[in-house]
Order: C-alpha cells, then structure tokens, then sequence
C-alpha cells in the first residue's frame, strides 16, 4: 500500500471532532422533565436551611434528537469488537453475544433492589449460585466469591484472604514475589494490601526462573503472584515444582485469571497447585469491555481459604431454596452490595450456551488461532520466543527499528489505517519493542489472513517508505495526539469561553 | 461451536498448517498432572431458544422493585431512566470497545469521559473528577487512601451515620493495608446526625493527635439526615486534615454542591443518574477532588489536547499515577472502571439538564415530606428524630416489621428497609442509633400521590 | 553533549561545583532516553539529601523515572521554573534545566564521580 492508495475512508473516519455536549441546543432546551408536581411544593431552604443550590450546575441542554445525535457522533468515532478484529493481546476481546445483552436488560434481572426481600430475588441468587459454582469447577477452586468489581479488585481480595489466614496463624508475613512479566495492577495490588512487591526473573525460556524463584521464597512471603499462561502466551512448564516450592514455605500460589481463555476444560488452576485466582469475566466469559468497564473479577479459592471469603455469599440451601451467608472469618466486604451483578447474568448466559465441551473448543481454537498468526507473521517481525504459544504471542518490531527506525508504536498506529486495532504494545516490559496478539477464537480464518496480510505489508512499507508509517494514522477520525500537551498543561474539563 | 466462526474443514487444515494432528496437541506444555484429563462438569450447553427461555424463567422467578411500588433506598433508588439513555448505552462502538488506550479510534468514549468529568465537576463543585470507580463504597475507599498520600498521615476519622456497607468495605480495606479508620466521631442519637463538636468525641478530640489524614462524611447520612458539612470541613481543616464527603448526587440540582461546602475530595453512589438498579451492580463511582491534589487521585483522568493536525482531541493522561507506569508506587491498583456507567450517567444527566435535575431532586424532597406527614398520621410510626432531611428518612415501626415488610410484599410494595438487617456490618459492632424497628424510607419522583396515600392507608390499617 | 567541566553518575544525574554548592539536573542521554519530559517534582530548600538517594521524579507522558542525588548535604535552591516549563530539561539539561542546588556536606564525593569521557563510554555501552 502505498501513499496514493490508502485504505479509502472507513466508516470511523466520516467521523471528525465535534463540539461537546455542553455547546450543543439553544440554552432552553430539555429532553425530559419531572412530571408536574402532585403533593405540596417544599421550600428547599426552609425544610434544609443554608443548603439551597445558590448557583445552579451548568448541565446540557439539549433536545432529545441533539443528545442521539450528539453519542451516535461519539460512536462512530470509536472501534469496538463490532468494527472489526481486535486483537489486543492478555485482552481477549471476543465477540459479545446479543442474548446477553437482552438477559441483563430483563425487567426481573435489571431491576431489582438489593435490600428486596431474598424471597424475591431466588432466582437472582439461583443465577449467582450457578455461575459460583461453574466458574469453581473451571476454575478447580470450589469456593467462589462474585463480588469483586474488576480483575484487580480480585487480586485485592485474594491477597486479603492470605493475609487473613496468616494472620489468624500467627504468622504474619511481608513480602509478595512477582514475575518481571506481570501485569501492573500485580504489584500495585501488593502494596495496597500493606505488602512489598518482590520481583523475579525470566529465564531465557521466558519463563520463571526456578533458582531465582527458589533465592526470593523464604518465610517473609506471603504469596507469589503467577499469570499463567504468562504475559508471553507460555504456559509455565514448571508449574507444579513453582507451587509446591511456594507451599513448602508456608505462602500461598495466586493466578491471575487474565490468560484463562488458553486453558479451560484443558487444565485447571487449581489442579496446578494454585490456591486462588481471579477470572476476569469481561475477558475469558464473553461480557462486554463497556469502554473500560464495567467488567466483574469474581474469586475462585481453596476449601481452606473459603471461610475467608468476603461476604455475604449467595448459598443454595438443603431445601433448595437460595439465602446469604457470611463465612465465620471473612475478611469483610470488598465494595456495597452483591457484585456486578448485571455483568454476572452476561457470563452465566455465556457458560449455560457453552457447557463443557463449548468452553473447551473455545480454549482450543484461541490457542490455534495464536499459534496460526505466529506462524504467518514468523520472518516478518520477530518472534522472541518462538514456539507453540497458548491463546497470544509476542513479537517485536526490534529489527525494523533498527533497520528503518520504525518502532512498534508506528506500526501500532499503522494498523488503524488498515481497519484493525492493534495488539498490545510494550508490554510485557522484558521484551523490546513488543506487540502482543491474542486473535481470540471469535476470528474468522478470513480475519486472521487479513490481519496477517496487514502486518506483512506494513513491515514492507517500513522498509519502502518509512516515513509512510512513522506518520500514521491517516485515515482515524483524529491522527497522532500531542500527549505531552495534554499532561504538562491539564485541561480535564470543559468550561465555557472565557473562564 | 456457534461462538466460533472457524469451520471444522478450516480447523484441519490450520492444524495441518502448524504440523499436529490435533488441538490437543498444543497443550504439550502442560504437565500430563496438571492436566484435566475428564470433561468439565457443567450443565450441557443450551441453543439460545433453550436459553433465552431458562434466563426468562429465572427472571421471573424475581419480583422486582420495579414492579412494585419501592421506597427501598440506601445508596440505590428507583429513578426513572429516560429511554434515550439505553439506546445511547447499545451503540457497540462503545460498550464493545476496550479502554481508550488508542485515542485515535476512541475519540467517542474519551469525549464521553471528558464531558461525564465536566458534569461531575458542576454537580460537586470541585475542579477534577475522575472517570469513574467502581462504586460508592470502594471509591470512598479511595478517597481515604488518598488524603493519606496527600497529608502523609495513616489513620481516618469515618463517621459512624455514614452506609454501614461502605463502613465495612472501608474497614476490611484499611485491615489489609494497616491503615486505622476510627469510628468514634460522637452522634446526636436526638437528630440522627454527627456532633463534631462533642467535646469527648468531636473533631477536635478525635484529631487532637495531629495524625488525622481525613474525615469521612455521608451527606445526607445512611438515615437520610443532613450532616454539619461545613462545620466538619473547618474543624478537619483545622487539624490539618481533608474533608471527605459522600454525596448523593441526584440532589445536587437543588442542594448546595460539597466543593462550597469545603470538601477536599466527593465521592458518591452515582447509580441514581441513569443506570438500572441491578441488584447494586454495576454501579458507578463518583470520585472528584481540588485541582493540588490531582496528582494523587486514583483512576483513569481523560484531557483535551489537539492532533498533529491541530484539531481538538482527547487522551488519557496524568496516566503516571496509574499501576500499568507506576506499578507498585501507583495511587491504586484500578484498571477496569465503570466507564460505561458513567457514560449512562452522562446521558442521563444531558438528558434531564440543569432544570430536569432540579425538577427531580425538588419532587424526591417533597414526596418525601409528605409520605413521612402521611406515614406518621397513621399512628403505626414514630420519628426518632426530627432534623432536616431530603429523599430519605428514618422512621421507627411501632409493631414487627418484617411481618409488615411481608404484609405490604403481598400488597405490591417494598415498604423501606430495615435498618437491623445491616446489624452485621457495622465495624463499630453496632449502629449508632438503635437500630429497634428502624425502617428507612426513600422517595423517588417516580412515585405518585395516589402510590403515597394509599401505602400510608394499607400500612396504617395493617 | 556531555560538558567535560560536569562530573556524572550513573543515575544519569551531573554535578557542577560552584564554591560549596553543587548544582544537579540530568544527562542528555538521560532526558533523550525519557523523551517529553511533563513533570519534574522536586524537593523543597531546607530538605536534605543524601547519596545514592532519591531527591525527586521527572515524568514523560507514559514513564517516571526517579531521580538520584550523587552527594549529601542540604537543598539551597530548586528549579520552581520547571513547574511551568518541565520541556526546559529536554530542551537545555545542563543550563536551564537544572533541577536543585545543594550545599555539599563532603565535597570529596564528587571526587568519586565519573567524568564526561567515562560517562560517555558508559552510555555507548549502556545503549
């Protein structure tokens, strides 16, 4: 591709920067109001003396045309699963099924209150305790708590629960050991649970080191902190030795459940010795992203630690019946109320169509399908680790940086002028100039060329043209940002002219 | 196989391509012991006319709040979510989107956030709101941790009127960073509310040891009683320590916002603006602050700045504070938010403008004040208090309320809640007020006179 | 672009004595390393410093980067200008750009610090 043929516009660039809300409608514009008032008039000031808005906030004001006019604009200025592949990697945005949708929006499902009486929410809980109990079985991790909000919220709860339990042992410890290929919210989980982060090494495999691993572990550790499938799409071979090395110091092993969509019905986290882990429901069980959430990290752990949980629990009870019930030495509550629960009715719909047999095709295609893009891309960019991978792979743009002065985020913003989003770049931090891809099993074998087929020519154009690439996006509703701009002189607000 | 497009013939040969002869091949890493080697045990898959049925079943194995008449509250509530919200909600290229971390193609949630920012900045009066936590409680968590950071002091003075379930998160929180919460701020058991100037257990007695980083307020309280604000935020400030206030932001269309009141940090409930009850979840938290301060606060933050092509445009930033730069220095280890969430919020509040807000807000106090008149002309309530008061109120039941909870059930209404089913979580070991036959009511524009009088008459006559 | 009259680091940091007073910014190597420099928090005069110890951070949109003071003794003046024009580090590190001014407890530690040529090398190296 060259400069002359661009990609023609896409659908997402017919969109252009548009005014804000707020300079949109005639100043006495509304879209709805609160019905005419039937009981007496109460003067805010005499009833709440001294607390009267004495200056109104400035809202919108706008007709209700203007405001689906207005976000419909948005809309087409952003990419989702729904334009095209998304191949983001540790992400895992598959497509989000429909039905999904319209179940969390059922009138019996969206609008109930917490505080109802639980007689008329069992199949609220019916649902909750359904997908407690097959997220413990995919897990292998029997005890099950919905409530944390997101996948490093989690974390933050597992931590809790260990330190809990060492606590009530009388052995408190310190430290949390880490891979250098973890994710950030690892260690910033650690010191929000009063820990110290300990970091260990990759080996030349890209996996942990065990020596290094085995110098770290002594009795201060509280946890070791493992994403497995790792950050580099590789399953940790060495997994069985990793978790008993931690038990045999008195730690507890956490998975972060971020890779999980590599291994279910193949292998379960607490079949590889784990004690806990969190599954981030917004990636492996289909619920939709929502722009950076709302997403639901539900927490998966031994017996031993369920009486840890936080609470209260949804509990099926003998009589068949669905009640509350807090554990005897809960940490407590991590947030109000039961969870997210409108995202946990989406990954229930997802579990209940799969099954068995559908959650594990599912782990195997988005195995091949990472497998056959590395494969493709092999000889184009390269491929530090360089063997069968599970769900995503990294590469890197180290060569056509060197060669072309291209760097991985040029071929980044080269993508999105090709249609796709691109994958994770820079991360994980042991791999220069990394791009990380995860096609997800929801690709099309289409998709899949196709993206291949774009990372092949752009890799090619950096060597025909360089600068093409280093000046890309092209054809985005908006090009490259002056980022710097925005955080030395931070403007997070609108405000009319002249304030 | 319906989730995945890849056909079985492509299967094959995608296989053949990579040299083995099955999937199951490409798990050689893991270790034979570690392997499942049995199929999971879960229910079998359903096609989606199976499906869809089994989740209306379950549904309706429900009775909403909805289609009753509510007056349950405590931090959710029964609003009226214009249409228009959930059409804007079901565009794909925002709820299937992933976290804006590519501006150029997410140009539609990075405006969405800035102008969800604005918003929030006019309803609480501070100068930065972030974009988005994931609810009330958790972002009042943040807000403490905060003011920690910003004062470099260790324990908070929380008050005890604040929501018993926010109390408890911030416990279990400030347990596992060992940070120290105190529960002590004296209460006025005649007015529902918080004396800061008792001299035992006021502000000044509390802070006296100079290592207050903040004080935690909920204004209107868990009763619904309005709280000294301004006299709270003086005395903290006096002690060198920040003002923390939990809002419910439906009212800030007629309530003074808490940035006039002296507040350091607002945090809030914000599943009142436009989003589904949802059994409490999702919601959305509010965390907004003061303009020094915004290098400590959590979150994701969205800027203006402009394009190589000089357009205007948006982008995440100040994103050192966040764990993905700073890692274990980070403010808080919040990735996912509740972005979609706020963009309900944004919506909404587009949609009800500054005078639709202010209509709401003034029928949620009125309805209030007339059902709490009607409640006590009946005979079957006591107030415990008589202080000021907005949407919520607190009322004792003078017989067995559940048996009332029940009775008015079957009658079509959710008659309050009972504040001794929070008995539990109350860090402190119990409420600050007796919690015997306490009933709290909330009332939102949704409800009708017709709704308010005949309630009153059939629990009256119970 | 490494001032044969500074002594660095390997922290990226240069010393420039003037009397008893050392004043300290960061390398080019280091502000190119960083690329747009947005932030720089630095202490305030009065605070000590001490070798081998973080005296502030200097922020580019997507890295921090902590900064380490090659000396003991006691900040006499900060750099308040980079609040507004953070850039100043990229755009002039060894003049403008400077970050504190210190009142050196044991002078003889610049002693111990390498010079342009050996910084040099050690950058070459490090890239």
């Amino acid at each position: 591709m060259t400069r002359e043929s661009q990609p023609g516009p896409s659908r997402a660039s017919s969109a252009a920067p548009r005014a804000t809300i707020f300079e949109v409608g005639a100043p006495e514009s509304a879209c709805v109001l609160a019905p005419a008032l039937d009981v007496p008039d109460v003067d805010v000031e005499s009833a709440l003396p001294g607390l009267a808005r004495s200056a109104p906030p400035r809202l919108p004001h706008v007709a209700e045309v203007e405001i689906m006019r207005h976000y419909g604009h948005l809309a087409d200025m952003n990419f989702g699963v729904d334009s095209g592949p998304y191949p983001l990697g540790s992400c895992t945005m598959k497509y989000n099924p429909r039905i999904n949708e319209d179940a969390a929006r059922l009138d019996g499902f969206a609008g109930l209150h917490p505080y109802q009486p639980l007689e008329t929410v069992q199949g609220a809980l019916e649902l909750m305790v359904g997908l407690q109990e097959a997220l413990g079985e995919v897990a292998g991790l029997p005890a099950v708590t919905l409530q944390p909000a997101a996948g490093a919220h989690g974390e933050l709860t597992a931590l809790m629960c260990f330190k809990a339990a060492h606590t009530a042992a009388g052995d408190p410890r310190t430290k949390v050991v880490i891979p250098d290929t973890a994710h950030g919210t690892n260690p910033a989980t650690v010191s929000m649970c009063g820990y110290e982060t300990v970091t260990v090494p990759s080996d030349e495999r890209g996996l942990v080191d065990m020596r290094a691993l085995r110098e770290v572990l002594d009795t201060d550790v509280a946890a070791l902190m493992l994403t497995n499938p790792n950050t580099l799409g590789l399953f940790e071979t060495d997994i069985l030795a990793i978790t008993e090395a931690v038990h045999a110091i008195g730690a507890y092993a956490y998975c972060d459940g971020a890779n999980l969509n590599a291994i279910m019905g193949v292998t379960r986290p607490g079949d590889q010795g784990f004690d806990a882990l969190h599954i981030n429901v917004h990636k492996t069980f289909s619920t939709p992203h929502g722009g950076g959430g709302p997403g639901g990290g539900p927490v998966c752990v031994t017996e031993d630690l369920a009486r840890y949980l936080p609470g209260p629990l949804p509990t099926r009870l003998d009589d068949g019946s669905f009640a509350l019930h807090t554990p005897d030495a809960s940490i407590g509550r991590v947030r109000s109320y039961l969870g997210n629960f409108g995202v946990l009715v989406r990954a229930y719909a997802y579990v209940r169509a799969l099954g068995a047999q559908g959650l594990l095709e599912v782990s195997e295609q988005a195995v091949l399908s990472a497998n056959y893009l590395r494969v493709l891309l092999r000889g184009v960019f390269d491929i530090p680790y360089d063997r069968t991978c599970m769900h995503e792979f990294v590469m890197s743009s180290a060569t056509l940086k060197r060669e072309h002065g291209v760097r991985t985020l040029d071929v980044a913003k080269r993508l999105l002028d090709y249609g796709f989003h691109p994958p994770t770049v820079y991360f994980p931090l042991i791999v220069d100039e990394a791009l990380m891809l995860e096609p997800t099993e929801t690709e099309s074998l289409e998709s899949l060329d196709s993206l291949g087929a774009a990372l092949r020519s752009i890799a090619e154009e950096a060597g025909s043209d360089p600068d093409l690439v280093r000046g890309a996006p092209y054809t985005t509703p908006v090009r490259r940002l002056d980022e710097a701009r925005a955080a030395r002189e931070p403007v997070v607000r609108w405000s009319p002219q002249g304030e | 196989m319906r989730h995945v497009p890849v056909t079985c013939e492509q299967r094959e040969a995608m296989l053949r391509g990579l040299g083995v002869s099955s999937a199951d091949e490409l798990f050689a890493d893991v270790p034979p012991a570690a392997r499942l080697g049995r199929p999971l045990d879960l229910p079998g898959p359903m096609s989606e006319i199976e499906l869809a049925a089994h989740l209306q079943t379950l549904a309706r194995r429900n009775a909403p709040a909805t289609a009753c008449v509510s007056f349950a509250g405590g931090g959710v509530y029964d609003h009226y979510v214009p249409s228009v919200v959930d059409h804007v909600l079901r565009r794909p290229e925002f709820f299937t989107a992933y976290t804006p971390y590519q501006p150029e193609v997410s140009q539609g949630t990075l405006q969405a956030i800035f102008e969800y920012q604005t918003m929030i900045c006019e309803l609480t009066g501070m100068d930065v709101a972030n974009a988005s936590m994931y609810d009330g409680a958790t972002a009042l968590v943040e807000a403490a941790l905060m003011a920690c950071r910003v004062t470099r002091r260790s324990r908070v003075v929380c008050a005890p009127t604040m929501h018993p379930e926010w109390q408890r998160t911030l416990a279990t929180y400030a347990a596992a960073g060992d940070r120290e919460v105190d529960y002590s701020l004296a209460v006025d058991a005649t007015a529902g509310v918080c004396d800061p100037h008792d001299e035992g257990a006021g502000i000044e007695r509390l802070c006296e040891g100079g290592d207050v980083a903040a004080v935690l307020v909920q204004s209107p309280n868990f009763f619904g009683g309005i709280e000294d604000v301004r006299e709270m935020a003086r005395l903290a400030h006096e002690a060198g320590a920040l003002l923390v206030v939990a809002v419910n932001p439906v009212l800030l269309g007629v309530l003074e916002p808490p940035g006039a009141l002296g507040a350091d940090i607002v945090v809030g409930e914000g599943q009142c603006l436009g989003n589904a009850m949802s059994l409490g979840g999702p919601g959305l938290g509010i965390f907004a602050c003061r303009q020094p301060h915004v290098r400590q606060m959590p979150g994701r933050l969205v800027g203006r700045t402009v394009d190589v092509d000089d357009r205007t445009a948006y982008v995440l930033t100040l994103s050192t504070r966040e764990q993905h730069i700073r890692r274990e220095k980070a403010t808080s280890n919040i990735c996912s938010n509740h972005a979609l969430n706020a963009l309900a919020a944004g919506a909404y509040l587009a949609a009800v403008g500054t005078e639709g807000l202010a209509g709401i807000g003034r029928a949620c106090i009125a309805k209030a004040h007339y059902l709490r008149d009607r409640l006590l002309a009946t005979g079957a309530f006591e107030a415990p208090w008589d202080g000021p008061f907005a949407h919520e109120f607190a009322l004792r039941y003078r017989g067995d309320v559940s048996r009332m909870h029940t009775a008015m059930l079957e009658r079509g209404y959710l008659a309050g809640v009972e504040v001794a089913r929070f008995s539990a979580e109350w860090p402190s070991g119990g409420p600050p007020v007796s919690d015997e036959g306490l009933v709290l009511f909330a009332v939102t524009e949704k409800r009708t006179r017709t709704e308010l009088d005949a309630f009153a008459d059939e629990v009256g006559s119970l | 672009m490494y001032p044969s009259e500074l002594k660095y680091d390997r922290e990226h940091e240069w010393v420039r004595v003037e009397g008893d007073e050392a004043v300290i910014g960061i390398s080019h190597f280091a502000q190119d390393q960083l690329g747009e420099v947005v932030y720089v928090d630095l202490p305030s005069a009065g605070d000590s410093v001490a070798a081998g110890e973080t005296f502030g951070e200097i922020e580019s949109v997507k890295s921090v980067s902590e900064l380490y003071s090659p000396i003991n003794g006691e900040v006499v003046a900060v750099n308040d200008a980079l609040s507004d024009t953070p850039e100043t580090v990229n755009e002039d590190p060894y003049g403008e750009g400077w970050m504190i001014r210190v009142k050196m407890a044991d002078p003889s530690q610049v002693d111990d610090m390498i010079s342009a040529e050996e910084y040099e090398a050690f950058v070459n190296e490090e890239a």
